[in-house]
């Protein structure tokens, strides 16, 4: 499923710009505080309608999917999301299933039996199967990080599109948090997230966007949207990629 | 489905049913003959009030449960929606011109509330339309302050000190004197609410990640809206035009049961209509048992009188535990 943004703007926070995301790929957007990041990733998951313009999904435009459908399709994780009552990490995970499962006036799209499925490799994908009965309130904020994304997970959507999935987490599950997103990318997911971290945009993204005061200024491998100029133009630091290709870090101010 | 604690909920609630009938100035004891005008005050005075307890305690408890999930705060309360004040002006509104000598009839209280009702759902829905739940709140709010002022306006404009007292009694809420046609105004209303409470559940579950979350999962917040001002405005102001004010049963039965089940908010509702119900029956029985100097205690001022050091005690037991950023 291919994701467009056909002149989509956000008065005040987007300039018109547009986008053809191709799934099977990990994308992230990157730019300064401010930039319009979240924006446009609310805009691409059909949370937020652009004042111009429309995201469509294979061609169709968001506005004009059954809600429900268009969840199914995009999953979306805000930025810090935190829940509003004490879940337990399963009931939290299991919320991701809504679009699938019957409500009232709403037919089921999947059984009981794939809605458990889905939820338990969810859980596991986010190393979550031993919490899974902890309550959220004792969860450490990794643990809740994870939680967050394995409800995202849950839904098997086409495309996740993430806020700064890795904002709270160590090292380690940051990179397996990246690990899982890149496997679901290699099934045919496509993948949307927003990192403030150069250096795992650059060692592990695909493509990168970068953007500045609500301007697409740089969008292509990172080896060039990233490259030392943009870095420099946008950011406003001296910096320079230091080691090999794929495990890159960014020497600032040498 | 009915999970375990519907279950327990339900027994208690019929055997708090059964022993409201049999319990009061006068005892019922089922065992010995009845004697004369046993059946009178068993069918035509304790069954409607017994069942007019259910009905107003389901629909406060229900959307007390619905009202904490949609702000998604456990000290909401139905009364922010400011319908029930927007009822209690009708209410108030209707003493007031009976007392100007019009001919109203007996339906024209309940009617009145209901339209006050109407009124604050229809503003609600206007004002509101396309905000989200913090305007939605301050609009609520704001009715339920002009409702306010109107009434005291009311109050205080009273034509006789007759109307004054039966305005301010009236307000208390109470169930005693009420007959089958209350009940038959309280239980579609309050039927038509839970409906709606059912159909905004998954919606509710979806918000307990936030709004823009639950727009990804598929959450129309429009229509979610509609359902809870329809659900509230039912059940509320059902409530109002049958029982008057009564306060705490929508904050405190959402938050006593809570911990009972998963904090999923639609598991929450059916348990919170069962437990309004019975608290209420309790309450009321107890009005009528507790002797009083110049008839029974008035509904809603007992409920406040153990609902609040009650919530106070609850609040001092967080307040030792620590508050965990607003959950409960």
């Amino acid at each position: 499923m291919i994701l467009t943004a056909q002149d989509v703007a956000l008065a005040g926070r987007l300039q018109p710009l547009s986008l053809v995301l191709e799934p099977g790929q990990v994308i992230a957007i990157c730019g300064p505080n401010g930039a319009g990041k979240s924006s446009l990733l609310s805009l691409l998951a059909g949370v937020q309608a652009a004042d111009a313009g429309a995201v469509a999904l294979d061609g169709t435009a968001l506005s004009a999917i059954p809600a429900r459908e268009r969840a199914r399709s995009l999953g979306y994780l805000a930025q810090g999301g935190g829940a509003a009552w004490d879940l337990e990490v399963e009931a939290l995970v299991a919320l991701g299933r809504l679009p699938w499962q019957a409500a009232p006036l709403q037919r089921a799209v999947s059984s009981a039996g794939q809605d458990a499925e889905a939820v338990e490799e969810a859980l596991a994908a986010m190393d979550l199967l031993a919490l899974r009965h902890r309550p959220l309130s004792r969860l450490s904020g990794g643990e809740r990080a994870r939680a967050m994304l394995a409800r995202v997970l849950a839904g098997q959507p086409r495309w996740i599109l993430a806020d700064e999935p890795l904002a709270s987490l160590d090292l380690g599950h940051g990179l397996g948090l990246l690990a899982a997103l890149r496997q679901a990318a290699n099934q045919g997911a496509g993948v949307v997230l927003v990192l403030h971290d150069l250096a795992l945009a650059m060692n592990h993204a695909d493509r990168v966007l970068v953007l500045d005061e609500g301007r697409l200024v740089a969008d292509g491998p990172p080896e060039v949207a990233l490259a030392q100029g943009v870095i420099e133009q946008v950011w406003r630091v001296k910096a320079q990629w230091l080691g090999e290709v794929g495990a890159r870090a960014l020497g600032l101010g040498c | 489905m009915m999970s375990r604690l519907n279950l327990w909920l339900l027994l208690a609630l019929a055997l708090a049913f059964a022993a409201s009938l049999l319990a009061g100035r006068v005892w019922i004891d089922p065992f010995v003959p009845p004697f004369a005008g046993a059946e009178l005050i068993l069918i035509d005075l304790r069954l409607p009030r017994a069942c007019l307890a259910v009905l107003v305690g389901a629909g406060l408890g229900s959307a007390g449960a619905a009202m904490q999930a949609y702000l998604r705060n456990p000290l909401a309360d139905p009364g922010l929606f400011g319908i029930a004040p927007s009822a209690a002006l009708g209410a108030v509104l209707s003493l007031w011109l009976g007392a100007y000598g019009l001919k109203l009839g007996a339906w024209a209280l309940p009617l009145f509330a209901l339209l006050g009702a109407g009124g604050a759902m229809a503003l609600l829905g206007l004002i509101a339309a396309r905000g989200g739940a913090a305007l939605f709140t301050l609009a609520g709010m704001m009715i339920a302050s002009l409702s306010g002022a109107l009434m005291s306006l009311a109050i205080s404009l009273a034509p006789s000190p007759f109307a004054l007292s039966e305005i301010v009694v009236w307000l208390m809420g109470a169930l005693a004197d009420r007959s089958w046609s209350e009940v038959w105004v309280a239980l579609p209303l309050t039927l038509a609410g839970l409906g709606a409470f059912w159909l905004a559940a998954p919606a509710l579950d979806a918000l307990t990640l936030g709004e823009a979350t639950a727009r990804s999962l598929g959450v129309d917040p429009r229509r979610l809206q509609m359902l809870l001002i329809l659900g509230v405005g039912c059940t509320v102001g059902g409530s109002v035009a049958v029982a008057g004010v009564i306060g705490f049963v929508g904050l405190v039965v959402p938050h006593l049961l809570r911990p009972l089940t998963d904090k999923r908010p639609s598991s929450l509702i059916l348990p919170s209509a069962l437990g309004g119900g019975l608290l209420l029956l309790l309450a009321d029985s107890l009005c009528r048992l507790i002797p009083l100097a110049g008839g029974e205690l008035r509904l809603g001022i007992a409920l406040s009188l153990l609902g609040a050091p009650f919530f106070l005690a609850l609040l001092w037991r967080m307040r030792r535990e620590g508050f965990r950023g607003g959950w409960a």
